[in-house]
């Protein structure tokens, strides 16, 4: 991993580019943190973001911002995370300015309406090449647990509409209690 | 003070939308409709429009065209920094938590049940997109609602990420210009 004026520069870079292609929501900038930050440059663990994803839809406000002062502080600190952030306000806040001076133009343009239209399927492309390769190590694992909550989870959120914020927390739960029987009948044993 | 008053009402917008999305959209609109009048119901459907169509959260989106709008740039900074700071905060102290307590078992035990349940959270979102992109109308009227074209698009899309590792910003690129010589050109021309 690099250090020093390096490290900033790439995480800075890196994530304004990111967060300028995140059309569609926070899981986008998740899957596209995934694919930089994981699979290119190895700097975070799979599990790692797959929590930082957890903690920032779990906590308060936008979860792309949430998910950029995890990664720019786990990698570099507060000045990281600092860093992060503005990365990750710039392109809307430069584009926003710009768009509100000439919305209607921008809106009815049929040039920008045709590219969104296309760059949209290209986002939802993404973001099932990174479901795949999240989904796969849990079925090749063929442990019933994970593979019953992601199912479950799933499921809430399509065919139920539950709140993510819930189902997050009721796993928390559930996690809490399942450890605490863990270590009893671990503690039984010892006895 | 103008800028106090933006600063102060998307500090409670950044505070109070849980669940990331669409969900913070009605706080939004209480406070910038309903509250402080920055904007009628006409325009904010037009934020709502805007951010569809533009990289960022919608929470964002809005602090910035609010701000524009009510003190001209400066405005949209001073929004923009209200949204994110209650985030800042909370956040940071929970990375310095989560970075700390990792390797607890009990921390452990929570967060392996947490991350399948976030894979699969992470599908929905995923799934929802391509139904989106797929079908235009909004609602699923048979195989004829359908848009072929874009399902094309996300096909070679798809096999290119999977099977090549291209870059997924580039494929966007490629995929926005795939849209526009698909459905722009032709009526363009």
């Amino acid at each position: 991993m690099q250090k020093g004026a390096k490290l900033y520069l790439l995480l800075f870079f890196y994530t304004l580019k990111l967060s300028a292609f995140t059309f569609g929501g926070g899981f986008v900038i998740v899957s596209l943190m995934r694919k930089a930050f994981v699979d290119r440059l190895h700097w975070i663990s799979e599990e790692e973001m797959l929590d930082f994803a957890a903690i920032s839809q779990t906590a308060p406000g936008a979860m792309a911002v949430n998910a950029s002062i995890l990664v720019g502080f786990r990698l570099a600190g507060f000045t990281g995370a600092l860093l992060a952030i503005a990365a990750t306000i710039l392109p809307p806040l430069i584009i926003i300015i710009l768009v509100s001076y000439g919305y209607d133009a921008f809106a009815g343009n049929i040039a920008v309406q045709s590219i969104l239209r296309g760059m949209q399927a290209g986002v939802a492309a993404v973001l099932m090449d990174v479901t795949v390769s999240l989904v796969l190590p849990f079925l090749q694992e063929k442990r019933a647990l994970p593979i019953i909550l992601m199912t479950l989870s799933f499921a809430a959120v399509t065919f139920f509409a539950c709140n993510v914020v819930y189902v997050i927390l009721v796993c928390a739960l559930l996690g809490m209690g399942l450890t605490l029987w863990r270590t009893r009948r671990k503690d039984g044993r010892a006895v | 003070m103008i800028y106090l008053q933006l600063l102060w009402s998307f500090v409670q917008i950044g505070l109070f939308s849980f669940g990331g999305g669409y969900s913070s959209i009605p706080l939004i609109q209480e406070q910038i409709v309903e509250t402080n009048h920055w904007l009628t119901m006409n325009e904010f459907a037009d934020i709502v429009t805007i951010s569809q169509m533009t990289p960022g959260p919608v929470a964002i989106n809005a602090a910035t065209f609010v701000g524009v709008r009510v003190a001209g740039p400066l405005g949209s900074i001073v929004a923009t920094i209200g949204c994110i700071l209650p985030s800042c905060i909370i956040v940071s102290i929970l990375g310095v938590v989560y970075l700390k307590l990792q390797r607890l078992s009990m921390v452990q035990g929570v967060l392996q049940t947490i991350r399948p349940a976030v894979v699969g959270l992470i599908a929905s979102a995923a799934l929802s997109l391509l139904l989106l992109s797929l079908i235009h109308t909004g609602a699923f009227l048979g195989l004829k609602s359908v848009d072929w074209l874009a399902a094309a698009i996300f096909l070679i899309c798809f096999i290119l990420l999977r099977a090549l590792r291209w870059n997924p910003v580039l494929m966007i690129l490629i995929a926005g210009a795939a849209g526009f010589f698909c459905y722009g050109l032709p009526q363009l021309l």
